[in-house]
């Protein structure tokens, strides 16, 4: 995959402040029936912002994707996109918008290229077609029907078919699944190249160190709730990143400690040798969100009602 | 205009998919051509009565009118119902749902469709009827033009009427299963396999509420001699009542497809 040329400029909608949200969701609630799959969810993402939503399955983070897209009503509370209430939105209002949703299996009695330019065709400006078709690198697939994809190369499809539009915001529900690992570092090139172009990203991923590459913020839901919002580096609090000290004396050792080098220096001199196997372990973006999860008091088992 | 222009564009792109899926080609496209073999094969020694100048009428002559309505109803109603069902759970819809492609555009592209293959279907079957089983075909220009407006009246209703039924099935993979049944069924009680004149009087009655009966009505009144008329069930071909049924129908369609269609179940 390449990255996208960056030569055109991002639209600029004058009717739209630089200060405005281009999503913004205060007490966002959703019920099927007497199930209750949002209990009152707020954020804000900023233009040009990447925003991760995390979360076990079935905690609702596709509902609020699809409310936010526009394809579910929400019960409660408010939501804007890009100015407009996505109950509303009207077709000038989805040419702004790109989505790559969770699955599509469609039967695809089409080329690559045919997609990718009748796509092309619905949006006021369009990407070209060839250069998206190398950013997610089917080039040597552009002409093979799409029912005759791998998994992956179906999902780099899908993918492209959400950015042929030049997106002002794009949705990505776990967009990487089925990918591997060198496909997901290109991917995440791609990613790259549309968010310094302008794109502003919402994302959900089950991948933390995905999450950790791409975003700029997270938030992370659980059964229904938002129990953690903040920069990457600062999400789930001070306390979620206190380091670990790990070393070998008589078996593994650890100790969670602010002050790391003043533990290692007293434990260096209280064996008198060497500290053996030590290791200084900052916790990752997974450790701080499994923490964030479990203490939240149940990791839901739930089934994947709206998930 | 754009909506126009996006309209055209599906045409092509749904005439394009449809002729590269090989099940709807054999049983939306082919299937009249392949009953009609078989009759004009099958019973080529029976005698389907004189026309009015004394020659018999062949097999193939009397199923031609038949068969030409069945394309209609196969082209129209069954290829779209299925195919409509199979895309609103395969994806397709979700997605297009998502896009800025105005509902219209996406009807336009269905129904377009639904008129170049239907079209191209019974050019198909004219040429087998005539070339290869030697059927007359009429040559006074207003059969061709009762055969244009019943053809045309017919297949866009029938399509419509496709588009309504879509919500039916409730998976894709059902689609098939919920819709050729009534097809096939509407195709028996019209007229299209069986003579109607040979149906008792009660199921007559119950096939003429529906299109079918009409379409294939419409069809025998350009295809067979006017003697055959008199077989009717009215004794005449009564061709302001094929318009009159047939449009009843396409505003019933047009409605019900208006308010039953969505992109995606919202709440589903």
């Amino acid at each position: 995959m390449r990255a996208l040329p960056l030569s055109r400029p991002t639209r600029h909608h004058g009717y739209m402040s630089t200060t405005e949200p281009v999503v913004s969701v205060r007490d966002l609630r959703k019920n099927y029936g007497a199930f209750t799959a949002l209990n009152g969810v707020s954020f804000e993402i900023e233009r040009g912002e990447t925003f991760a939503l995390l979360g076990p399955n079935g905690a609702g983070k596709s509902t609020t994707i699809e409310i936010l897209e526009g394809y579910r009503n929400r019960s409660g509370g408010e939501a804007r996109v890009l100015g407009t209430d996505p109950a509303a939105g009207g077709l000038a209002w989805k040419a702004r918008l790109g989505i790559v949703l969770q699955s599509s299996g469609e039967s695809g009695a089409i080329t690559v290229r045919e997609q990718l330019s009748h796509f092309a065709s619905f949006y006021p400006n369009p990407r070209s077609v060839d250069e998206v078709i190398a950013a997610v690198g089917l080039e040597s697939k552009q002409k093979t029907l799409i029912r005759n994809l791998s998994g992956g190369q179906k999902r780099r499809v899908d993918v492209a078919l959400g950015v042929i539009g030049r997106p002002e915001l794009l949705f990505l529900d776990e967009p990487t699944t089925g990918f591997d690992p060198e496909a997901r570092h290109q991917f995440w090139a791609l990613i790259r190249a549309l968010k310094s172009d302008g794109t502003t990203i919402l994302l959900t991923t089950h991948y933390l160190d995905e999450a950790a590459q791409l975003s700029d913020r997270a938030g992370v839901i659980s059964d229904g709730r938002l129990i953690g919002l903040g920069a990457i580096d600062e999400i789930g609090g001070a306390d979620a990143r206190v380091p670990i000290v790990r070393w070998l004396e008589g078996g593994v050792r650890e100790e969670r400690t602010a002050e790391p080098g003043t533990f290692i220096a007293s434990l260096q001199s209280r064996l008198g040798v060497e500290v053996p196997g030590l290791e200084i372990i900052r916790p990752s973006l997974e450790d701080v969100y499994l923490g964030m999860v479990s203490s939240a008091g149940k990791v839901s088992t739930r089934s994947e009602v709206g998930a | 205009m754009r909506t126009l222009a996006l309209g055209s564009r599906r045409i092509g792109y749904e005439v394009r998919q449809y002729f590269r899926q090989g099940d709807t080609v054999f049983f939306t496209f082919l299937f009249p051509l392949v009953m009609l073999t078989i009759f004009a094969t099958a019973f080529s020694e029976t005698s389907f009565g004189t026309d009015d100048n004394g020659n018999e009428v062949s097999a193939a002559s009397f199923y031609l009118p038949a068969m030409l309505a069945a394309g209609v109803l196969l082209s129209g109603l069954q290829n779209m119902a299925v195919d409509i069902a199979v895309e609103k759970s395969d994806g397709t819809l979700k997605r297009l749902g998502g896009s800025p492609l105005p509902v219209f555009s996406y009807f336009m592209g269905k129904v377009g469709q639904v008129l170049v293959t239907g079209i191209l279907q019974a050019a198909a079957i004219l040429l087998l009827a005539a070339i290869v089983f030697d059927a007359p075909l009429p040559t006074e220009p207003e059969k061709w033009v009762t055969f244009a407006w019943v053809f045309l009246l017919g297949v866009v209703t029938s399509a419509i009427l496709g588009i309504a039924l879509s919500g039916l099935p409730r998976s894709g993979k059902s689609a098939t299963a919920v819709i050729i049944p009534i097809t096939l069924v509407l195709q028996f009680i019209s007229g299209v396999y069986l003579s109607f004149t040979q149906l008792p009087e009660w199921l007559q009655n119950i096939a003429s509420v529906f299109p079918l009966k009409w379409m294939a009505q419409g069809m025998r009144a350009v295809f067979l001699p006017d003697g055959y008329a008199s077989l009717e069930q009215n004794g005449s071909w009564d061709l302001p009542g094929v318009a009159l049924v047939t449009l009843l129908w396409l505003v019933v369609g047009l409605v019900a497809a208006r308010f039953t269609f969505r992109w995606i179940r919202k709440d589903g």
